[in-house]
C-alpha cells in the first residue's frame, strides 16, 4: 500500500496519468518518459512501485467483480432486511424502515420452524446418503477391472446434467399414478397402493432427499476416489502381511488416511446442500403444505412469489448465519482435533 | 487411462476382474436409470401419461419436433448466455489466477479467503439483491444481466482451477521471458496463457456447464418470455399440468446435451486439468 501511495504522488506531479503505461511498458512512447519524470524517486523504488501496480492490475477486474456480485448482495440483503417491501416498491421506490420487523415476522411465522427442521433433515439426510454410497462406490472402483474408467466417468452424468432436468425427470418417475417407480413396485408386488411420493406430506421430504442423494453421489465418488488413489499401496500390503481383514484394512488404513479428504467433502457438502433450491422447486415447489419447504425455498417464495423482499432478505440472512455458524463450529472442532 | 492399465493386468486377475465389471455395470444401470427413462419417454410416440412402455419400441421424434418448435428460442438464449459467461469469466478469472499463482501479493490470501466465503453465499441471497439492483439499472430480462449473474458460479471456480495449474509453472520460465524485455502483459499472454491451455479449456467447459444449467437466476432475473433460458422453459412446462411428457422429456434431453458432449468429447481435458493441478 505504501508503494502504491508513493507512485500516485509522483504520478500526480507528472503531466499525464501513467497507470496504464506501467502495465504496457512496451506499448507506447510514454513508458520511457515516465522514468525521466520521476527524479525524486530512487530507480529501484519507482520500479518496485510500478511492479506492484502492474501486479494489482491483474487482480483488479476480479476484485471488482467479487465486490459487486458477492460483497454488494450481502450488504444489500442486510439493509433490505430492515425495510418493508411490497409489490409496488419497485415502481414507487418506497421501502420504509421497519427495524427488526421482518426478522420478527419471519421467525414467528408458522412456516419457519417447519422450514428450519426440513433444512436440517434435508442437509443431514442428503449428505449422509451421498457420502456413504459415494464412499462405497469409491472403494469398489479402487479394484482393477476392465472398463473401470469408462464406468466411472459415465457415473458422472447425474452430476453434470442441469438440476432442473433431474427435477423434471424424477418428477415423472415419482408420479403417483403412472410414474415408473410405482409401476415397478406394483410389477414386483411390493405395493399396489401407489404412494404419492411427491404429493403426500409424509413422503415429499424423503423423496426430495432421495433425489438429492442421487445427484450428489458422483461428486462424493469422484473426490473420495481421488483421495483413495493417494493412499500408498504398500500400506495395504503391510496390512495384508499382518493378516488384516477387509474391514480392518478399511478401518485402520483407508479411513485414517482419507480423513482430510473426508472433511473437505463433508464441509463442501453442507455448504452446497444447505442452499439447494433448484431440486426442491422442480420436484415439489416446497409443498405439499410446506412439507418439503426449506429456508432457501421459503426465502425464494417470500421474495419472488409474495414480493416481500424484506422478509425474503431476512430469511436469506438467517441462512447465511446458519452456514457461517456451521463453518465456525467445524473449524474449531477441526483445530481441536489437530491439537490433540 | 485405467482401461489401458487393465490390459496389462495378470490374466488370473482378469476373471475376477470381469466379475467386478459385471457388478459395475449393474451399479451403472441402477444409477443411470433416470437418464435412460428420460431418453425412453422422449422417444415415445404418445406423450400421454398412461403407461409409458419400458422400451422405445415404436420410435418417434414427435416429442422432439414439439420441443424444438416451442423451445428453440430458449435453447438459443441459453447458448448465448452460456458462451457469454465463458468469455466473461475467463477474461476476469485468468489474470487474477495468474496474479494469485505467481506474484507474492499480501492481498492474495485475503482474495482466496473471499473466494471460499463466496461459496457459502446462497444463490437466493444474490438473486434477491440483484433483482433490486438490476431493476434500477435496467438489466432485468437481459442477456448481459444473465451473463453477469451466471458468472458468479464460473468465476470463483475458474480462478481456483486456473490458479492451481499456474502455480505449477516455474517462476523462472516467466522471469526468463520478462528478462527478454517482455512486460507483465506480454509474458502473461505469450508465455503463461499458451502453457495453461488445458486448464483454460477445463475452466471454460465447466463455466459453460454452470451457466447453461443455471435455473435460479433465470427464474428470478427474467420475467418475460423474451429472454428465457431453456432451464426456465422446462420449469414452466412442469409447473403446469402435463399431458405430453414426451415433449417435456425431449426438452430435458436437449438441455442435457452439453453435459453429455462434455462427458464424451472433453473427458481428457477434464482429466488433464484435474491431474495437472494435483500432480506437484
Amino acid at each position: 500500500m505504501a508503494e502504491y501511495h508513493s507512485l500516485s504522488d509522483t504520478a500526480s506531479s507528472g503531466p499525464a496519468p501513467r497507470g496504464t503505461g506501467t502495465v504496457h511498458p512496451a506499448a507506447g512512447p510514454e513508458a520511457p518518459s515516465a522514468d525521466e519524470n520521476l527524479p525524486r524517486l530512487r530507480p529501484w523504488e519507482s520500479h518496485r512501485a510500478r511492479e506492484r501496480l502492474a501486479q494489482l492490475m491483474f487482480l483488479l477486474p476480479a476484485t471488482v467483480y467479487m465486490v459487486a456480485f458477492f460483497g454488494y448482495p450481502i450488504v444489500k440483503n442486510f439493509v433490505m432486511a430492515f425495510q418493508k417491501y411490497t409489490t409496488s416498491t419497485f415502481y414507487t421506490g418506497e421501502a420504509p424502515w421497519i427495524g427488526l420487523g421482518n426478522y420478527r415476522a419471519v421467525v414467528t411465522s408458522s412456516v419457519f420452524s417447519k422450514a428450519l427442521v426440513n433444512t436440517v433433515l434435508f442437509t443431514v439426510g442428503s449428505i449422509a446418503g451421498q457420502f456413504v454410497i459415494g464412499l462405497a462406490l469409491a472403494v469398489f472402483f479402487r479394484r482393477r477391472f476392465p472398463l473401470n474408467g469408462v464406468l466411472r466417468s459415465l457415473l458422472l452424468l447425474p452430476w453434470l446434467i442441469p438440476l432442473i432436468v433431474s427435477g423434471a425427470v424424477w418428477r415423472w418417475i415419482l408420479d403417483k399414478d403412472n410414474g415408473a417407480l410405482n409401476r415397478f413396485l406394483a410389477a414386483i408386488h411390493v405395493t399396489t397402493e401407489h404412494p404419492g411420493w411427491l404429493t403426500s406430506t409424509s413422503l415429499a421430504l424423503i423423496s426430495v432427499i432421495m433425489v438429492n442423494i442421487w445427484i450428489g453421489i458422483p461428486f462424493n465418488l469422484t473426490i473420495l476416489y481421488g483421495g483413495l488413489q493417494e493412499i500408498p499401496e504398500d500400506l495395504y500390503e503391510a496390512a495384508a502381511l499382518d493378516g488384516a481383514s477387509g474391514w480392518q484394512r478399511f478401518r485402520y488404513v483407508t479411513w485414517p488416511m482419507l480423513r482430510p479428504v473426508v472433511s473437505v467433502v463433508l464441509v463442501l457438502g453442507v455448504v452446497y446442500t444447505i442452499k439447494v433450491l433448484d431440486v426442491i422447486l422442480g420436484l415439489t415447489n416446497g409443498g405439499p403444505a410446506n412439507a418439503s419447504q426449506t429456508i432457501a425455498t421459503q426465502s425464494y417464495h417470500l421474495s419472488f412469489v409474495q414480493f416481500d423482499f424484506g422478509q425474503g432478505a431476512a430469511l436469506g440472512n438467517i441462512l447465511i448465519a446458519i452456514s457461517l455458524l456451521f463453518a465456525v463450529i467445524y473449524l474449531r472442532a477441526n483445530r481441536r482435533a489437530v491439537d490433540e | 487411462m485405467s482401461v489401458t492399465a487393465d490390459l496389462s493386468v495378470h490374466r488370473r486377475h482378469t476373471r475376477r476382474g470381469w466379475g467386478s465389471t459385471a457388478l459395475g455395470i449393474v451399479i451403472l444401470i441402477v444409477l443411470l436409470f433416470p437418464v435412460y427413462w428420460m431418453i425412453n419417454v422422449s422417444l415415445q410416440p404418445s406423450g400421454s401419461a398412461v403407461g409409458t412402455p419400458w422400451l422405445p419400441i415404436h420410435l418417434s421424434f414427435r416429442g422432439y419436433s414439439t420441443a424444438l418448435s416451442q423451445q428453440s428460442r430458449n435453447l438459443a438464449t441459453s447458448l448465448v448466455v452460456a458462451l457469454g459467461a465463458v468469455v466473461f469469466s475467463l477474461l476476469i478469472a485468468t489474470p487474477a489466477a495468474y496474479a494469485l499463482a505467481q506474484f507474492k501479493v499480501r492481498f492474495a490470501s485475503v482474495f482466496l479467503f473471499a473466494i471460499l466465503i463466496s461459496q457459502m453465499i446462497p444463490g437466493i441471497v444474490i438473486a434477491n439483491a440483484l433483482y433490486a439492483a438490476y431493476n434500477d439499472v435496467g438489466l432485468l430480462n437481459s442477456i448481459p444481466g444473465l451473463i453477469l449473474a451466471d458468472s458468479t458460479a464460473g468465476i470463483p471456480f475458474a480462478i481456483l482451477i486456473i490458479r492451481a495449474f499456474m502455480t505449477s509453472i516455474p517462476q523462472s520460465v516467466v522471469e526468463a521471458g520478462r528478462v527478454d524485455g517482455a512486460g507483465h502483459v506480454r509474458a502473461f499472454v505469450s508465455i503463461v496463457l499458451p502453457m495453461s491451455r488445458n486448464a483454460l479449456i477445463t475452466a471454460a467447459l465447466f463455466t459453460f456447464l454452470f451457466a447453461w444449467a443455471d435455473f435460479l437466476f433465470a427464474l428470478t432475473l427474467t420475467t418475460t418470455e423474451n429472454v428465457r433460458p431453456v432451464t426456465l422453459g422446462l420449469y414452466t412446462y412442469i409447473g403446469t399440468y402435463i399431458n405430453d411428457w414426451s415433449s417435456v422429456m425431449a426438452t430435458a434431453v436437449l438441455a442435457s446435451i452439453p453435459a453429455i458432449v462434455l462427458l464424451v468429447v472433453a473427458q481428457k481435458f477434464v482429466a488433464a486439468g484435474t491431474t495437472s493441478g494435483a500432480v506437484k
